[in-house]
């Protein structure tokens, strides 16, 4: 059986034309914990392979041997106390031999040492806040795969939904305490390469540590049902080295502040337009669909609508803000001033919605203070 | 078939399972005290008491623990909300005294409840809130802003394993659609 | 019809729509949940073939990802409430009364209503999808805050539907334990019960332990979406978790509800086929009645990455691995009764033999998944779907068709095509593994479950699982054609029908009369 499907699977490799590196097993990972995981899950796996053999070899034994079509005669015994007690025992005896390591490795997990660096990780619908607790710095990581690519009208690339625009990053050889929460519904924090699957809960807090070993980039998912894009939250976490994380953190507090300066300058329309788009293609396609036509009954639609095409305010609120009791977030805190004002430019003036506003970034970054 | 004989049997069957229907039925919504319950003892979802805390009277000098204070917006909130002090450390036993900010960026009245969380959860049983604005409804007049005072303490008795306590405030917004209606019932009070 | 003669002595059944509307008889109810529950499997298996062919390729083809999510939500429910049980409750309809001697069920009206309500529960979820923001879209396991704060407004019906099932199927259990403990032929001793109707009696408790559990939870939902109570809002001091604590408080045991009575029909099928006793009667008993029991202390370990404390994860780790042994048990039973057998090879003992391996299978995956720490590394992805898909289709649904085949002649007085039937076997098992086998690997590599598009590096395996669902779904209108032709013309069954059966039901004339046993039998 494994034979066939094993034949099949390798005619397809060969005869699909995009395929990336692929694996059958589990991942050996970069920390500690994983490695141990890794070879706990490598002996489970082989005893069950042991017993599989045992008992699926006496069945087919009896099935090839044991025919009425070869002659064989039914031997009538049945119950044997020695043969039940033993195989009730040996089991579980294995059991126990299985729960040890595991227990040990589960031990590990739960260390509570103090961390070098903490990160606090919030899930949303459908991406990710990474807040460094002592630096200050604080952004979101969403998904950068093109919608073209989902939709196949463009080729799909080797890092196909496991990108992101900004991605995670930490030193290696420190230990990185991650603190998971989620704003909306459950998600969960995901990355193989670190055995780190921890549910983010809104309203509580959860934590997990990673050592990693190895520089170099990681990616995972959300793992948990979070609604409609929960296929498209990607984690990306990229290891540096010490020094690099260091130049790596002055690089961000400094674009930060470049950020708030380019607030000030003065935008036109078609630029905040070209800047709106790529704004609502990140943010908002999800939901209200690349015409602005909404999906009815679950997004309204921006075309035409009151919102959209009414007071500048309330335009403006609603994106900020959010709309209670929605599916429409608070987008104060996820983008800059220049991306708000250039997203609320643009779903005022796209698909038709021809009101000539602009809203500039210094209006919205006034809000913001 | 000794169809009387059964007929009463059966009804007495029927009887007993429907009894133990209804049981089971009350017993689902049972496992909601006896889950907080089973939460407050063994501090599992990191789950803290709402209750003022009585101030402890021993302070073991000897171990200083890092408290983490976390502030978290639940979905629409659009309050700043922070603490004033992100990271401190402390002795076991002692009381530190700090605030959260909360700033109300509409030019609405609205009500926010901090909900409190600690990681690890083991330590949950061990943070002790003396006072906290956790335990009472936060009303804010629109574009109003107040820091919302906690007084909190470590319990001497926190396994020594446990180095670093992060306790987390969500706020969400429970602004009723009506506001006229709304009744200041406090949590602690009831 | 053949069935005429045989009903000439008693009253025989009305004649038209109205004998199955307002019949009593449990042989017509059996048959109508028997039906509901392969109407459900297809319509069920239309929406697999949906989801299969939209993860065929990387990218989205056929369906948006919120459809996609209404689909894997609707395929689970139908499946496991719409098809898995109902069929049991069928076969147990079917086969209790002439296992234990009795004329009919206990409560025969009861059984009606508790038939008819099916139909309606189904109706009103399925209807679901047509309404405006869709069906449920939150998976099966629907949980808060995803399927309640943040649902679709048709979570309403979802929630009244889930109560319409939850109802039938308390009625069902409740019939069936009276009949059992009742109306048992005067010398069927309770360790002389046959094994199906052994494991429907443990299955019968749990029904009655766990469905009102599961109504409590829909309830509280119901109150936090339109009462405005906080059971599951943080806000207003709920949790969440507590959520997924009740849920699999009932979910574990369901677990087990889909399995036990396929234990018993395959403990059936195969001393008859090997023509030798079961090698150990008693303690495939203890071993369900051990099995229910340790149902009720393990379901935490599927929130194993929620955050419990260490203490919580190495207990529900214990429990959970402490499952292997009586279930090791069980498989050691089976094959020791194949063991110096005379064995052949018809339909039903080729079901219940794949059952044994392919279930095995799950059951070693499961074991895997109940390490604590490997489960950080497997939980909710393909590792899972592959595991419980194991236990379900090769394990749950292919038991039901071994019971089918081998009940089949009893029913209505034909043998079944046995050339199509073992092309069917051949059909279902080849296309079963080449669907779900490959699942392991994605899982392992690091595919999550519930998306509807995936990386580039899970696309073959992908594309393969998709082959062999379109294989094994569509294998089973064989099933549905061999069926019918067996009802119409198939070939004159004897009342034994079976060389190695053995049992009260093989004593009554094939088909079974309209009315199982009138006169009690004696049973030695």
């Amino acid at each position: 059986m494994k034979r066939v499907i094993f034949g099949l699977a390798v005619l397809l490799v060969t005869a699909s034309p995009s395929h990336a590196d692929w694996t059958m097993n589990l991942t050996r990972g970069v920390t500690d914990i994983s490695r141990e995981i890794y070879d706990l899950h490598m002996v489970i796996f082989w005893i069950c392979v042991v017993i599989g053999v045992l008992v699926f070899g006496v069945m087919l034994w009896s099935v090839v041997y044991h025919r009425k079509s070869r002659g064989a005669k039914a031997k009538n015994f049945h119950e044997s106390l020695l043969v039940e007690i033993t195989w009730t025992i040996v089991p579980f005896i294995i059991l126990i031999g299985m729960a040890v390591p595991a227990t040990a490795t589960l031990i590990k997990m739960y260390d509570n040492t103090e961390a070098d660096i903490d990160i606090q990780v919030t899930g949303y619908q459908w991406k990710w806040r990474y807040q460094y607790l002592a630096e200050n710095v604080d952004f979101f990581s969403s998904l950068s795969t093109p919608r073209e690519q989902i939709n196949n009208t463009q080729e799909k690339t080797t890092d196909y939904l496991l990108e992101v625009d900004n991605p995670l990053v930490i030193p290696v050889g420190k230990k990185v305490r991650f603190l998971l929460t989620a704003n909306d519904v459950i998600h969960s924090w995901w990355v193989p390469e670190f055995a780190v699957k921890k549910d983010a809960i809104p309203g509580f807090i959860n934590e997990a540590w990673v050592i990693v070993d190895k520089p170099g980039v990681y990616r995972g998912q959300c793992a948990e049902l979070c609604g409609k894009e929960h296929g498209f939250m990607p984690i990306v976490v990229e290891v540096k080295t010490v020094a690099e994380y260091e130049s790596w953190l002055a690089e961000v507090k400094q674009a930060d502040a470049k950020q708030q300066q380019a607030a000030m300058k003065s935008w036109n329309l078609a630029d905040l337009m070209a800047m709106g788009e790529e704004v609502y293609n990140k943010a908002c396609l999800a939901c209200h669909q690349a015409e602005g036509e909404g999906i009815p009954g679950a997004f309204p639609a921006l075309k035409n609508s009151p919102v959209a095409l009414g007071e500048v305010s309330v335009h403006i609120d609603v994106v900020l803000n959010g709309k209670p009791g929605t599916a429409m977030q608070a987008y104060k805190e996820q983008l800059s001033a220049v991306e708000l004002a250039a997203v609320i430019t643009y779903e005022r003036n796209a698909w038709g919605n021809k009101t000539g506003d602009i809203v500039t970034p210094a209006q919205i970054a006034e809000l913001k203070e | 078939m000794s169809t009387i004989h059964n007929k009463k049997q059966t009804g007495k069957t029927v009887k007993w399972l429907i009894i133990g229907c209804v049981l089971m039925f009350g017993f689902g919504f049972a496992l909601v005290p006896l889950y907080d319950v089973f939460c407050r003892v063994t501090g599992l979802n990191g789950k803290v008491d709402l209750t003022p805390a009585k101030p402890s009277l021993v302070i073991d000098n000897a171990r200083s623990v890092k408290l983490q204070l976390v502030a978290v917006n639940n979905e629409t909130m659009p309050w700043e909300f922070r603490p004033k002090v992100a990271i401190t450390r402390l002795s076991p036993g002692a009381m530190h005294q700090t605030a959260y900010l909360a700033r109300n960026l509409t030019n609405k009245m609205m009500i926010a409840q901090a909900v409190p969380s600690v990681s690890p959860s083991e330590a949950a049983p061990f943070v002790q809130k003396i006072n906290c604005f956790c335990f009472k409804r936060q009303p804010l007049k629109g574009n109003a802003e107040k820091w919302m005072p906690l007084v909190v303490s470590i319990d001497p008795e926190l396994p020594e394993h446990i180095h670093t306590v992060t306790l987390s405030y969500t706020l969400f917004d429970i602004t009723p659609d009506d506001l006229s209606t709304v009744t200041f019932r406090e949590r602690g009070s009831l | 019809m053949t069935s005429s003669s045989a009903s000439t002595h008693h009253h025989g059944p009305a004649v038209g729509l109205s004998r199955w509307l307002y019949t009593t008889n449990h042989k017509d109810i059996g048959t109508l949940y028997l039906w509901f529950s392969f109407a459900m499997f297809l319509t069920g298996g239309c929406m697999a073939l949906l989801i299969r062919a939209e993860l065929f390729q990387p990218g989205l083809q056929l369906i948006q990802p919120d459809f996609f999510n209404q689909m894997t939500t609707m395929h689970g429910l139908i499946m496991v409430f719409g098809a898995v049980m109902p069929a049991f409750v069928g076969l147990a309809n079917w086969m209790i009364p002439m296992m234990v001697g009795a004329p009919d069920m206990a409560l025969p009206r009861m059984n009606n209503w508790s038939f008819w309500i099916l139909p309606f529960a189904f109706s009103m979820m399925l209807s679901t999808l047509f309404m405006e923001g869709g069906a449920p879209n939150f998976g099966w396991t629907f949980y808060a805050p995803l399927s309640t704060t943040y649902a679709p407004p048709s979570v309403t019906f979802f929630i009244f539907a889930v109560h319409m099932m939850g109802i039938s199927s308390i009625m069902g259990a409740i019939n069936i334990i009276a009949t059992i403990l009742n109306l048992r032929a005067p010398g069927m001793s309770m360790m002389k019960l046959p094994l199906f109707v052994w494991t429907w009696l443990i299955t019968a408790f749990l029904l009655i332990a766990v469905m009102p559990v599961l109504a409590g939870v829909v309830t509280m939902m119901l109150m936090d979406i339109h009462f405005g109570t906080s059971f599951f809002n943080a806000a207003g001091g709920g949790d969440p978790v507590l959520f997924q604590h009740v849920f699999w408080f009932f979910g574990h045991p369901e677990v087990y509800i889909m399995i036990l009575p396929a234990f018993g029909i395959v403990s059936e099928i195969i001393p008859t086929f090997a023509r030798k006793r079961l090698f150990g009667y008693p303690s495939m008993v203890y071993a369900t009645a051990s099995i229910a029991l340790l149902s009720f202390i393990v379901w935490a370990h599927h929130m194993f990455t929620v955050g419990l404390p260490l203490v919580a994860e190495v207990f529900f780790m214990f429990a959970t691995m402490l499952i292997a042994v009586p279930t090791g048990v069980k498989v050691f039973n089976w094959v020791a009764t194949m063991f110096r057998g005379s064995m052949t090879f018809e339909t039903p003992m080729l079901f219940a033999l794949a059952f044994v391996v392919l279930f095995t299978i799950g059951g070693f995956s499961g074991l895997m998944l109940a390490i604590a720490p490997a489960d950080f590394q497997y939980h909710d992805t393909y590792f899972v779907v592959a595991h419980f898909h194991y236990v379900l289709v090769p394990g749950a649904v292919f038991a039901i068709m071994a019971g089918a085949y081998y009940w089949l002649p009893k029913w209505c007085g034909n043998y079944y095509n046995e050339t199509m039937g073992k092309v069917h076997f051949w059909c279902s098992f080849v296309g079963v593994n080449i669907t779900f086998f490959p699942m392991h690997f994605i899982g392992l590599a690091g595919m999550p479950r519930r998306i509807p598009d995936y990386a580039l590096q899970f696309a073959d395996f992908n594309a393969v699982a998709t082959v062999g669902a379109f294989m094994f779904g569509f294998s089973q209108l064989i099933f549905l054609y061999n069926v019918i032709h067996c009802i119409r013309k198939g070939r004159q069954a004897s009342s034994e029908v079976w060389e190695g059966s053995h049992g009260l039901e093989w004593t009554l004339p094939s088909p079974a009369p309209y009315h199982s046993f009138s006169e009690a039998p004696k049973v030695k």
